[in-house]
């Protein structure tokens, strides 16, 4: 880098300059604002942590993607988030230690080391919602149901819904009796939807033919609600687990569909998104013309095992400044008022009236360049009929 | 709309009668037309001509919906991001590593490295992990061949279909890597938001290739 190249930010870096700041600063008032109504607590979970709290629960897939630094104090490995959640699970784990439901959300800045979406940024704004402590259908369909409502607040339309459990696939797993390096080769083809591949690895392992043909029929089934029809027909031969976890994603899908009904919704029962952290009902958010999902989320229980206290969870999560980047909200300019250089004790009386109304008014500094206009004002003080009044440029 | 990617030549002329199939027919032939999107006789499908290897690209981030894409470049690619469905059995040829006839150029330099000509540097790289080699991989972007006659490399690793090429430059095929083939590829937002129509043409793909099986 030459002494003339300061300016150039690192890969996948982004600064906002002052229209997108506020956008994005509008944004994150009104969904706090909107959990806050939810009975969602905010928590603040700290920028670096140590790397072991981090690499846990949704954290596992992420050790390459974290950033690493020695704490010089301590001597331990430290990392910069590259996802809350884990974070916000200890939070609910150890720190709160409540046995009733508890609800948190979270908005922050995550580190990614490299860019893993279109558009490669490394620095998303993480926001997002988490309920522990209840396992059901309800806690599910509430996520569900506040994650479509933070598309609306972001004025994001033709939002698509994918449901799945991961539960089937783990219990079909189970029921091949698959050894681990099989079952992640498998899981690894169905993310792929690769039938040629899938079909070859299945002719060589030797399972029960039933079991085949319905870990085989996976890639498969996706489509509308009536794949669930379809599945319990082709996987009919399954056990209790994969018809329970059938019946528990209708079971949330009639719920979440009969209040959304403008909503389109998807079925993939080879949806695996975290597969190594979920635990049942899985699901991820797409709009027109994004070729990648722009929210995801689903169950994950147990996960503060690790932090002393096994709970049930659910939750979502998007990026603050992609829900920007696909908005359709009109963003009103608020009104800007120029004041002139003028120490009249009046004048200084209405300005410090007017700002605690909340309204914007800039002061004119005396030999500045540029006037009211200049100034990105639209409107100024003046004295009109001996009074200082607002009026329009 | 339904955005499919193709690329020129082989790839193209074999994939044809698939489209046709599901009753895609492109108006104009890109080999004739410096068009790089073509209209088709379905008001709601268009084809856009790219390079061999931005096939993936394109379909990955949703400029494209469908692709047709080698099992090389997929590879080479890294297919995560993608849905793979079907295996069209059109553009075969084998994933080889190749090396001078009668040199002996399994040992490599003096430090005992391979140095590795190719334009699928991860796959290389790959390949010789698995097998428990560390080698230099050099990006090539062409001519791959010329690597050894001029002591730039001592393996290419490239696709072979007949063998002519290799055998008239004095090289001589070795390891095979993989098989190799074109996969129907479809952008993973596009499978859920367009279900009904994607699926309806990967089975009428599908329904071909087996036919022709």
């Amino acid at each position: 880098m030459t002494s003339k190249e300061h300016w150039v930010l690192p890969q996948g870096i982004e600064e906002a300059l002052p229209e997108h700041a506020a956008r994005l600063e509008i944004l994150r008032r009104d969904l706090l604002g909107l959990y806050s109504t939810w009975g969602y607590e905010l928590v603040m979970p700290p920028f670096i942590d140590h790397i072991e709290s981090l690499l846990t629960g949704t954290g596992h897939d992420l050790d390459l993607q974290t950033f690493k630094l020695i704490d010089q104090v301590s001597g331990r490995t430290l990392g910069v988030r590259a996802d809350m959640t884990p974070q916000v699970a200890r939070i609910d784990a150890h720190h709160l230690n409540r046995d009733v439901p508890t609800r948190l959300c979270y908005m922050g800045t995550v580190l990614h080391a490299r860019p893993d979406c279109f558009g490669g940024t490394r620095s998303p704004l993480q926001v997002g919602a988490e309920l522990y402590g209840h396992a059901g259908v309800e806690s599910d369909v509430e996520i569900l149901g506040l994650m479509l409502n933070t598309f609306l607040i972001a004025g994001i339309d033709n939002v698509f819904i994918d449901l799945g459990n991961v539960d089937i696939f783990k219990a079909l797993a189970k029921q091949a009796k698959l050894n681990s390096e099989d079952e992640s080769r498998l899981f690894e083809m169905l993310q792929r939807k690769a039938v040629p591949e899938i079909e070859q690895l299945l002719a060589e392992l030797k399972i029960d033919n039933d079991v085949r043909d319905m870990l085989a029929s996976l890639a498969e089934l996706n489509g509308d609600i009536s794949v669930l029809q379809r599945a319990r027909k082709v996987l009919a031969k399954a056990n209790t687990n994969v018809h329970a976890a059938i019946d528990y994603l209708e079971k949330t899908a009639q719920l979440i569909m009969a209040r959304f009904n403008n909503v389109g919704f998807n079925f993939d029962l080879a949806e695996l998104h975290g597969y190594h952290y979920q635990t049942g009902v899985v699901f991820a958010a797409f709009v027109p013309g994004s070729g990648e999902a722009i929210a995801r989320g689903g169950r994950y229980d147990d996960i503060g095992q690790i932090f002393g206290r096994a709970r049930a969870a659910t939750g979502f999560s998007t990026d603050l400044k992609l829900l920007d980047n696909l908005t359709t909200r009109q963003f009103e300019k608020a009104n800007r008022v120029f004041a002139p250089a003028d120490n009249d004790a009046v004048l200084q009386k209405k300005i410090h009236d007017l700002r605690s109304q909340g309204v914007c008014v800039v002061e004119q500094l005396s030999g500045q360049n540029g006037d009211a206009k200049a100034m990105q004002c639209n409107q100024q003080l003046q004295i009109v009929d001996g009074l200082w009044q607002v009026t329009n440029l | 709309m339904i955005t499919i990617a193709l690329s020129k030549g082989r790839i193209y002329k074999e994939t044809l009668p698939l489209l046709e199939a599901a009753n895609i027919i492109p108006a104009e032939d890109p080999e004739k037309s410096r068009k790089l999107i073509l209209d088709t006789n379905q008001d709601d499908v268009k084809l856009v001509i790219i390079r061999a290897t931005d096939v993936p690209t394109y379909v990955q981030f949703g400029a494209a919906d469908i692709g047709v894409a080698g099992k090389d470049v997929l590879m080479e690619h890294g297919a995560e991001g993608l849905y793979e469905p079907v295996d069209l059995r059109i553009a075969k040829c084998r994933l080889m590593t190749a090396g001078l006839v009668n040199v002996d150029s399994s040992n490599g330099n003096k430090n005992g490295r391979l140095r590795v000509a190719t334009k699928f540097v991860n796959v290389a790289k790959r390949f010789f992990e698995s097998r428990g080699e560390q080698v230099e991989v050099i990006k090539l972007y062409g001519s791959m061949e010329l690597g050894p006659i001029v002591g730039l490399a001592d393996l290419i690793v490239d696709v072979v279909d007949t063998g002519n090429t290799l055998k008239a430059n004095g090289l001589k095929p070795m390891d095979h890597i993989a098989d190799i083939s074109s996969r129907l590829i479809i952008n993973k937002a596009a499978m859920k938001m367009k279900h009904a129509r994607i699926s309806d043409i990967i089975e009428k793909i599908k329904a071909a290739v087996e036919k022709n099986a």
